[in-house]
């Protein structure tokens, strides 16, 4: 069985799909991952698919676990690089892959991780605001 | 049945030439000058080159392996006259020739009924085995040019750096939609373009099939990683969707597509602002 290599990016996990996956792959790279989220602390997960040709249900469903796996674990998942085909196919599969993120490739799947770790960063911004809002206050 | 099929050849051998000659002159009074002689000539001369070593081998069975020739023959003609519009019973008619030709000379011969019956069948044969290929290729023009329509019909084009269009019109099937769907993501995937805006201003009807359909090639943009739009809602065509209960959830639709340009460019991060004119001001 081939296991799927997963790459350390900064804090980000990159999982570059190049085989055609096999169903005892997927469920392997699930534990895999999740144990490298763990020991890594990553924020963010790149699924790049660019390779894969064939999806079928099993693997459109991992997609979805994986997102909801690093959820848990506090990282967010992008897919990026879904060739036409295999979109279309999920289409017709029902698999709207509802919650999780996509981008077309690996640079905007990574800006698009970015752009999302800043807007989390925003509500803690607005709890030093609080700290800053008495003498704000008083200011009026 | 032998018996009959020597009498057949017998005739057909008899007098190659005049039958080749009378045969012509049916086809080309039939035909009234849409194939010049020499044309008919030449086709009814191969053909006849084709048919008589044929029934001599394979007899009156003209599904037999020894009329294989004669039947591609007599398939590339029939092609060939659909290609050129020919009507059915003109391509019929140039081998239905055949069979009137064949009665005067047997009738100059004194041949029995029985004769006359048996070449009857094999032209009959013969004739509706031209009339098939000549039905399937005309289906085979109609479903090429219906390809080209739909190829004509859904060009993708770019509107602005990151920002693809595919105006769509005419009905929306599940044909046109597949195809409309992977030129759009093809389109994403070759440009890298991050917006994609679906126009159906030209699309006159939009029930729940069409609803169904747009839906579709939206959500397998997302799943590429692309915003999808849909603009060009008429009045009429907003109506329809709210009586028929169609939802577009989290779908952004725009009345038309300059609205639809301008969200693609305000969520891309593109500000539109009109310059002041300096003398004015």
């Amino acid at each position: 069985m081939d296991r799927v290599p997963i790459l350390s990016l900064g804090d980000v996990l990159l999982v570059s799909i190049q085989v055609d996956l096999q169903d005892e792959s997927v469920v392997a790279l699930q534990e895999d991952l999740a144990e490298r989220i763990v020991d890594s602390g990553a924020t963010g997960v790149v699924i790049d698919i660019s390779a894969v040709e064939i999806v079928d249900s099993f693997i459109g469903r991992m997609f979805a676990t994986i997102a909801s796996l690093s959820k848990v674990l506090d990282a967010e998942t992008v897919v990026v690089g879904m060739r036409p085909a295999v979109a279309i196919t999920l289409v017709e599969l029902g698999l709207s892959l509802q919650g999780v993120r996509t981008a077309l490739d690996l640079q905007r799947g990574l800006a698009a991780l970015r752009q999302r770790r800043a807007e989390r960063e925003i509500p803690l911004a607005d709890e030093s605001d609080e700290a800053v809002e008495a003498p704000a206050a008083a200011r009026d | 049945m032998a018996d009959e099929t020597q009498r057949v050849y017998a005739l057909v051998r008899s007098s190659e030439q005049e039958l080749l000659d009378r045969w012509v002159d049916v086809a080309s009074t039939a035909l009234q000058g849409r194939l010049t002689r020499s044309e008919l000539e030449r086709a009814c001369g191969d053909l006849l080159a084709a048919l008589t070593p044929a029934l001599d081998v394979a007899g009156l069975n003209i599904r037999s392996e020894a009329y294989a020739s004669a039947r591609a023959m007599l398939a590339e003609m029939s092609r060939d006259r659909a290609r050129r519009g020919f009507s059915p019973s003109e391509t019929a008619t140039e081998v239905f020739a055949l069979k009137e030709a064949l009665f005067a000379i047997a009738d100059a011969r004194g041949d029995s009924s029985e004769t006359i019956v048996a070449v009857s069948r094999w032209v009959d044969a013969l004739g509706l085995h031209t009339f098939e290929v000549f039905a399937r290729a005309r289906e085979q023009v109609i479903t090429e040019q219906a390809e080209q329509l739909l190829e004509l019909t859904t060009p993708v084009v770019k509107l602005w750096e990151g920002v693809v269009a595919v105006p769509l019109i005419g009905t929306l099937d599940s044909a046109r939609t597949q195809v409309v769907m992977e030129k759009l993501l093809q389109t994403l995937v070759d440009t890298g373009s991050e917006h994609a805006i679906i126009d159906i201003t030209g699309v006159p009807a939009v029930d729940t099939e069409v609803a169904q359909h747009l839906l579709k090639t939206v959500v397998a943009a997302r799943l590429m990683g692309a915003e999808c739009t849909i603009s060009g809602i008429r009045p009429q065509i907003a109506q329809t969707i709210v009586a028929l209960g169609i939802e577009f959830g989290d779908i952004p639709t725009k009345a038309t597509l300059a609205d639809a340009l301008l969200y693609a460019l305000r969520n891309s991060g593109v500000e539109v602002v009109r310059r002041r004119r300096t003398n004015a001001g």
